[in-house]
């Protein structure tokens, strides 16, 4: 009986003691660790969420997704046969796998909680929520438009996209509006053979729709000059030394490219000599190998079709009028059986509280501190728009990092915030399950 | 309060803790830097996540023969000695002495996030970059004229001294896309 009593004892001091413990951790130390939360897992959520754990000791970061699997276009955007540029993802899963960060994916941020919730949780919102809308040519028979996001999303295998059926097919010409680098990306899985595919990791279903595919003759049309392409010298290369693929660009287009090269800039330099040298080479070429060709100073007026089937293309003809395109009043017709726009993407408005610019779906902000959000952050594509590489997105977030750790002192007010612990019984409450890093 | 009450709380109460782990601060890391490989036990590297790759990088040098001193500036312009070695590849030695470069394409060239300046005269004396690297520079944000990257260079012995900084990049971002490439244009003519 007595050592029933000790027993209890031992256990009721053991467990007030470890009460007070808890309290004291809950009251004080937790409350003391700053919190954060990042909207998007892509390169720019994963880069700042490294940065600010790698510079503050407690910071505790909350990274939110939409869908169910981080990564964001490291994973979906990039070409599957660029597996090389996705070796950031084993630096990302060393990010999540810390302990003071925690990936939550399937949750929409707008529809699931919303960023004014956030804000009430967390000390700071990192908004990296990318660009993933694309945006519109504005055309008549526009519903006949394949876009390329989606494109690129299927070939990759987004879920949202694995129902998209282009007719590959009864498709032997395809045009791309645009010339960037999504563009080449996509006339390249386009033209390349099945055989150079199937090692790659793209979805079954996929593979099996490329392998019937028709596609002989690729376009990709811009409504300016050669001087101002999107794309960048090292796909440009690449597209030029495919094997069994051949190209067409028109040397009375790229007829003034050497007066322009001279006064360009070092990176602008290289890609037009590269531009300048394919306009004569192509000449040369075998035309009967599968061929991609570009097409300069033309702007699509309506795309014609026959019961769903593309049939054909209307451009009108510019002319260059200091550097902008200007309409000559000529048009010209390019029959072909698929057009993919490639225009470039937008950000998507998911969230009402925040303030977005209306030409871009960006977010309103001054050195990633969003305008009149105090607290709120945006990096990224969300923050500067759709454009640049992995490096440039990591530069900026790395700079987002700094300054919200400069910023965090004022932000963080005792008692501190609840961080997850205040969102997920709301999530719950909800019906909305969560998906962490490693299940 | 009964005992699986009780584990129930101890359970509830071990991954906070988890949360609240110690990390060392950056001051301690930099100190790191001065040991020598062979000195450290292995298991301290094997914290490391940059060292799935850089095995070579780890080794000692073979003789005083192969040593390639250099110098890392970071992009907080704090300064690392690095003592390498003759075959060293430039970012996995510095991601191994803890330097913040990062490599996001694991030297596969794919990318141009270890983007480095190499100071005179040691950028002379560097093999002209291959045109694949040239087209990555081309991506760089803030590429100047002694611009490379860094997992594009070895250690050689006339590299001995060598000192290459990181871009610091602290130029203000602007909003818009035509904005930022302006600023991009201006560090570059500053350089």
């Amino acid at each position: 009986m007595t050592s029933l009593i000790h027993q209890r004892l031992c256990v009721h001091a053991y467990s007030q003691s470890l009460y007070r413990f808890s309290q004291c951790l809950s009251t004080s130390s937790w409350a003391n660790v700053p919190k954060v939360c990042v909207i998007g897992t892509g390169p720019a959520g994963f880069y700042t969420a490294m940065k600010l754990v790698k510079d503050h000791p407690s910071v505790c970061v909350d990274m939110y997704e939409k869908l169910a699997v981080p990564y964001g276009l490291v994973r979906y955007g990039v070409a599957p046969d660029h597996p090389e540029v996705k070796n950031c993802i084993n630096q990302f899963t060393s990010v999540a796998n810390k302990d003071r960060c925690s990936f939550l994916g399937n949750v929409t941020i707008g529809k699931d909680v919303t960023v004014p919730e956030l804000r009430n949780n967390y000390d700071a919102v990192v908004v990296a929520s990318g660009a993933w809308e694309d945006r519109k040519l504005n055309i008549a028979g526009e519903e006949e438009v394949i876009s390329a996001r989606r494109l690129v999303g299927w070939y990759n295998g987004l879920p949202q996209d694995s129902w998209l059926k282009p007719a590959l097919h009864k498709t032997e010409h395809a045009v791309v509006i645009g010339q960037g680098n999504v563009a080449l990306d996509v006339a390249r899985i386009l033209l390349s053979p099945i055989d150079r595919l199937k090692n790659l990791d793209i979805p079954e279903a996929v593979l099996s729709q490329l392998s019937k595919s028709k596609v002989r003759r690729v376009t990709l049309i811009g409504r300016r000059g050669p001087q101002h392409v999107a794309f960048t010298v090292k796909e440009l290369r690449e597209m030029t030394k495919l094997d069994g693929l051949t190209y067409d660009i028109l040397r009375k287009d790229c007829e003034n490219l050497p007066d322009i090269i001279k006064n360009a800039d070092r990176s602008r330099r290289r890609l037009l000599e590269l531009v300048h040298q394919c306009s004569e080479n192509a000449q040369s070429l075998d035309r009967n190998l599968r061929l991609w060709a570009l097409r300069f100073l033309r702007s699509p007026i309506s795309v014609q079709s026959q019961e769903g089937t593309v049939t054909g293309l209307t451009l009108a003809i510019n002319r260059l009028e200091s550097n902008k395109a200007v309409t000559t009043g000529d048009e010209e017709e390019l029959a072909c059986d698929m057009v993919i726009r490639s225009v470039g993407y937008m950000g998507t408005k998911f969230d009402p509280s925040l303030p977005y610019r209306e030409d871009t779906g960006t977010i309103d902000n001054v050195n990633s501190r969003v305008t009149g959000l105090p607290g709120v952050y945006a990096t990224g594509w969300a923050g500067s728009g759709p454009v640049g590489v992995i490096a440039s997105t990591m530069t900026q977030s790395f700079q987002c990092a700094k300054t919200i750790l400069a910023d965090l002192p004022a932000l963080h007010v005792l008692p501190g915030k609840p961080g997850k612990d205040g969102i997920l019984p709301l999530l719950q409450s909800r019906g909305v399950f969560t998906l962490n890093h490693g299940s | 309060m009964s005992l699986p009450a009780l584990r129930a709380l101890h359970n509830l109460f071990i991954p906070s803790l988890k949360v609240r782990c110690i990390v060392l601060p950056r001051r301690i890391h930099h100190k790191i830097r001065h040991f020598e490989p062979r000195t450290c036990s292995k298991a301290l590297f094997t914290t490391y996540s940059a060292l799935q790759h850089g095995e070579y990088e780890r080794l000692p040098p073979k003789s005083e023969e192969d040593v390639v001193n250099i110098r890392v500036v970071d992009r907080d312009g704090i300064e690392f000695d690095i003592r390498g070695k003759v075959g060293d590849n430039l970012m996995m030695l510095a991601q191994l002495h803890d330097v913040d470069i990062e490599g996001a394409c694991e030297a596969s060239l794919a990318c141009c996030t270890c983007h480095v300046y190499v100071e005179e005269p040691y950028f002379e004396r560097l093999d002209e970059p291959d045109v694949k690297e040239e087209d990555l520079l081309d991506m760089a944000p803030f590429l100047a004229e002694n611009s490379r990257l860094g997992c594009q260079i070895l250690l050689r012995k006339d590299l001995d001294g060598m000192l290459v900084r990181l871009p610091v990049g602290t130029r203000n971002m602007r909003v818009d896309q035509k904005g930022q490439q302006k600023e991009e244009n201006e560090d570059r003519s500053t350089r």
